[in-house]
C-alpha cells in the first residue's frame, strides 16, 4: 500500500484534466482561452501530448471536433470558457446531438463559491446543455476529475453516442493544490448499461419475414456509419439482391457505385428511392430514425410494409412509425449474427418476385435517375459536384454547409465509403463545413477535404480561414454562389408566389479578394468552361487553401421534392413534373 | 390513458432537473410528481402521474430509461398497485358548518389534525380519486386552502422496483 501512494502521481486538477485526455489517447483539443479555463491552459502549455487548435469562434471548435469524430468514430474533444465561451459552443453541442455523434465539451465555470451570485462570465451550462446533449457533469471536487473524464468519453462513444458536457469551477483547478491522480481503465455505472446483442429470437424472426419478402427495401442510416458496419451491411445487401437506399445521415454506407443502390430517399431523395419504398412489402431499417424528412406524411407512409427495425436506441424504434419486427442492438453484431444465420440457412428470396421487382425499380430509375437540365448558359450545381466528384474520384471526405448545395452534394457526388459524407443532417446548422473541413483535414492531412458551401452558410464561420492559416489547413471550399439563400428563396419560390423575404444576399463580399486577405489562395468561375481548369488547379495546390467561388444558376431548385402532407413517392419532379 | 411510472433515480444534483426537462422538452404530460430519497440515500424514489395514448407512454418510459442517472422504472399500471396521496384542507368551519365538515370527514375517514375558532385542517389520505371525492362533498363548504401530495404507489404481491 505504501509503496503503492509513493508511486501515486500528485497532480493539480487542471493538470489532471489534460492528462486524463492524454491517457484516453486524445492528440487534438479544439477551442479558445479564457478566465475560467486559464488554469486548464497553463497545464496544455507545460506538456506536448494533446495539441491544442485555437479556433476564432467557440462554435467551429465544436464543429472541428464533431467532424473528427464523424470522420474517426472517436470522441472530439473541446475547451471552452464559461459565459459566452460555453454558450458559443452550444450550437455546435446540439449539432452533434442530433447526429448522434460522440464528443466531450470541456467548458470553464466561475469559482464554486461564486455559482449562482450572476458573476462575471457565469452561465448555468449544465441548465442550458441539458435538453442538447447526451448527459452533462459538473466536477465537485479535484480528485473527481479523471474519473468524470472517464465516465464521459464512455457515455460519449458507448450506445446511441452523443456529446457530453463537463462543467469544471475555476476553483477546481487550481495549480497549487494537487490530488493523487489515477486514471480508471473502465466504467461501470449501474444506471446506464447500453444494449448490446441483439435478442436472436427477433433476429430469427426478421430472417424468416426478410426471407418471404417479394418488394424488399434495405433502409440504411447514419446508424451503420457511426456503428462501423458498412462491411455487414454491403454484404447482406449483395448477399440478398436487395435494393439499398441510404438517408442523408447514411451516405457512404453502401457504395452508391453499385447498381443495387438507388439513392438518397426522403424530401430530396431520388425518384427510384422513394417509390421503391412506398411500394415495397418489407423495409429493413438499419440505424435510421424515420425521421420526418424521410417520411413525409407518417399517415400514408408505405401501406404494404412489413418493417424491421434494427437501431441501438429503443426510443428510436416506433416512435413515429411503428416497427413490426423491433432489433435493439448495436448494428454492426447484429447485422453479423443475421449473415451467419443467412449462410447456415442457405435460402435466398423468391428470385422470380425479385427480378420482378428490380425490373419495376428500374423502370422507376430510367423515368427519372437523378437527370437535370444543364443546357441553360449558366452553371449549374448539379454539375459543379458531379465535376467535383470526378476530379477527387469519388473519394475526397465532403463536409458540407447546410442549404441547396447540401442537397446537391448529397445526391450528385456518389459516396462509395464511409465516413466520406459529413453535414449537419439533423439540426441544419449552417456555419457548420468549414470547421468541419477544418477537422477533418487536420486529422487526415493527406486526404483531399472539401467544403461544399453557399454564400450565405460560408459567412456564418468565414473568421475560419484564419484558423485555416495558422494550422496551414488545405481544405478546398466550393462555393456555389447564386446570390440568395438558395433553399429559402426555393420555398419562397414554391409556397409564397416568389416573394424573396429577406432571402437575397446584396451586398456580398469579393470572396477571392477575401481569401486573398486571409493569405489562402482565392479563384472565381463564372463560366462553365472555367470551372473543370480551376477545380483542377485548385487540387494541384495540395496543402493550400484555394476558395472557389463559383457563380451558379440562381434560378435552380432542388428536385425531387417530397409534396408536403403526402406519400413518400409523391413528389415534385421539376418545376413543372410531379408525380 | 392515466398512468402512473415509479422511478429509482441517482440522488444526485441536476437528476430531477433532467427528469423534468425531458416532460417539458416534449411535450409530455406531468399530472403529478412526487421525490424522495428511499432508505439507500444513493437513490431517489419518484413517482410521476401522466397521461397519454399508448405510443406516448411508450415513448416516456423509452426516453426516460434513456437518461443516464434513470437506474430503473415501471409502469405500475402493467400489473396490480396501490396508490395512495395525503391532501390537507383547510376549510372554514363556523356555526352549522362546524359539525357538517366533521361529518364529512368522519365518512371519508379523513383526521382534523388542526383546529381554530373558525377553521378546521382537514387530513385524508387515499387513491386520487377519493380526493377529488371529498372535495366534492365539501362543495357547499368554502374551502380556504388545498395542499395535495402528489400520488405514491407500489405494485401489488411480491413484486418490487428496486436495485
Amino acid at each position: 500500500m505504501t509503496s503503492q501512494t509513493k508511486q501515486t502521481e500528485m497532480l493539480s486538477g487542471a493538470a489532471m484534466v489534460i492528462r486524463a485526455l492524454a491517457d484516453e489517447g486524445v492528440e487534438y483539443l479544439y477551442g479558445y482561452p479564457g478566465g475560467a479555463v486559464l488554469h486548464i491552459y497553463d497545464a496544455l502549455f507545460q506538456q506536448t501530448k494533446v495539441k491544442h487548435v485555437l479556433v476564432r469562434h467557440e462554435q467551429a471548435a465544436t464543429h472541428m471536433a464533431d467532424a473528427y469524430a464523424r470522420a474517426s468514430g472517436k470522441a472530439g474533444v473541446v475547451l471552452v470558457t464559461s459565459g459566452p465561451g460555453a454558450t458559443n459552443a452550444v450550437t455546435g453541442i446540439a449539432t452533434a446531438y442530433m447526429d448522434s455523434i460522440p464528443m466531450v465539451v470541456l467548458t470553464g465555470q466561475v469559482m464554486s463559491h461564486l455559482i449562482g451570485d450572476d458573476a462575471f462570465q457565469e452561465t448555468d451550462m449544465l441548465g442550458i446543455s441539458r435538453p442538447i446533449c447526451k448527459h452533462n457533469m459538473s466536477v465537485r471536487r479535484p480528485e473527481d476529475i479523471p474519473a468524470i473524464i472517464k465516465k464521459a468519453f464512455y457515455i460519449a462513444q458507448s450506445g446511441r453516442p452523443g456529446p457530453v458536457v463537463i462543467d469544471i469551477p475555476k476553483d477546481m483547478t487550481i495549480p497549487s493544490q494537487t490530488f493523487p491522480y489515477h486514471y480508471p481503465c473502465e466504467v461501470k455505472l449501474r444506471s446506464y448499461q447500453p444494449k448490446l446483442k441483439g435478442h436472436s429470437g427477433q433476429i430469427k424472426k426478421a430472417i424468416t419475414a426478410l426471407l418471404a419478402a417479394k418488394k424488399p427495401i434495405l433502409y440504411a442510416g447514419g446508424g451503420v456509419i457511426m456503428g462501423g458496419a458498412s462491411v455487414e451491411l454491403t454484404e447482406l445487401a449483395q448477399m440478398l439482391n436487395l435494393p439499398v437506399t441510404n438517408t442523408l445521415m447514411g451516405l457512404g454506407c453502401y457504395p452508391s457505385g453499385d447498381k443495387q443502390f438507388i439513392g438518397m430517399l426522403g424530401m430530396h431523395g431520388s425518384y427510384e428511392a422513394n417509390q421503391t419504398m412506398h411500394h415495397a412489402d418489407l423495409i429493413l431499417a438499419v440505424g435510421a430514425r424515420f425521421d420526418d424528412r424521410v417520411t413525409n406524411n407518417t399517415k400514408k407512409f408505405c401501406p404494404d410494409a412489413t418493417i424491421i427495425h434494427i437501431d441501438i436506441d429503443p426510443a428510436s424504434i416506433s416512435k413515429t412509425i411503428n416497427a413490426h419486427i423491433p432489433i435493439v442492438g448495436l448494428v454492426q453484431p447484429v447485422l453479423t449474427e443475421m449473415l451467419a444465420l443467412l449462410k447456415q440457412k442457405k435460402k435466398k428470396l423468391d428470385s422470380a418476385a425479385l427480378k420482378k421487382w428490380w425490373q419495376q425499380i428500374d423502370d422507376w430509375r430510367a423515368m427519372h435517375g437523378g437527370r437535370y437540365d444543364n443546357a441553360a448558359p449558366l452553371l449549374k450545381p448539379q454539375y459543379v459536384i458531379e465535376q467535383l466528384s470526378k476530379i477527387t474520384k469519388g473519394n475526397a471526405y465532403v463536409c458540407s454547409d447546410v442549404g441547396q448545395h447540401q442537397m446537391f452534394a448529397a445526391q450528385y457526388y456518389g459516396f462509395n465509403k464511409p465516413n466520406r459524407w459529413i453535414n449537419s443532417g439533423g439540426l441544419g446548422t449552417m456555419g457548420f463545413g468549414l470547421p468541419a473541413a477544418m477537422g477533418v483535414k487536420l486529422n487526415y492531412p493527406d486526404a483531399d477535404v472539401v467544403c461544399v458551401t453557399g454564400e450565405g452558410s460560408i459567412q456564418m464561420n468565414i473568421q475560419e480561414l484564419s484558423t485555416c492559416k495558422q494550422y496551414g489547413l488545405g481544405v478546398k471550399i466550393i462555393n456555389l454562389n447564386n446570390g440568395y439563400l438558395g433553399m429559402v428563396k426555393q420555398w419562397q419560390d414554391m409556397n409564397y408566389e416568389s416573394r424573396y423575404a429577406s432571402s437575397y444576399m446584396d451586398s456580398l463580399p469579393d470572396f477571392v479578394k477575401l481569401a486573398e486577405a486571409y493569405g489562402h489562395v482565392g479563384i472565381r468561375v463564372t463560366e462553365p468552361e472555367q470551372l473543370v481548369p480551376a477545380l483542377e488547379r485548385a487540387f494541384a495546390l495540395k496543402d493550400q487553401l484555394v476558395f472557389l467561388d463559383i457563380h451558379i444558376d440562381p434560378k435552380e431548385h432542388v428536385y425531387p421534392m417530397q409534396i408536403p402532407g403526402g406519400a413518400m413517392n409523391e413528389m415534385f419532379l421539376s418545376k413543372t413534373e410531379r408525380t | 390513458m392515466r398512468h402512473i411510472i415509479s422511478v429509482l433515480l441517482e440522488n444526485e444534483s441536476g437528476a430531477l432537473a433532467r427528469l423534468v426537462g425531458l416532460f417539458a422538452q416534449r411535450g409530455y404530460n406531468i399530472d403529478s410528481l412526487t421525490v424522495a430519497p428511499t432508505e439507500d440515500a444513493t437513490l431517489s424514489r419518484l413517482t410521476l402521474v401522466t397521461h397519454g395514448n399508448d405510443q406516448v407512454i411508450e415513448q416516456i418510459t423509452k426516453q426516460l430509461h434513456k437518461l443516464i442517472e434513470v437506474v430503473k422504472l415501471t409502469d405500475l399500471n402493467d400489473a396490480p398497485h396501490l396508490e395512495r396521496e395525503l391532501m390537507l384542507v383547510k376549510v372554514k368551519a363556523s356555526g352549522a358548518q362546524r359539525d357538517e365538515v366533521k361529518r364529512c370527514a368522519d365518512i371519508f375517514r379523513g383526521q382534523i389534525i388542526d383546529v381554530t375558532a373558525t377553521t378546521y385542517t382537514v387530513q385524508l389520505v387515499g387513491t386520487s380519486d377519493k380526493l377529488d371525492a371529498f372535495i366534492q362533498a365539501l362543495s357547499g363548504t368554502a374551502i380556504l386552502e388545498v395542499v395535495r401530495s402528489g400520488v405514491s404507489g407500489i405494485a401489488r404481491g411480491e413484486k418490487t422496483l428496486a436495485l
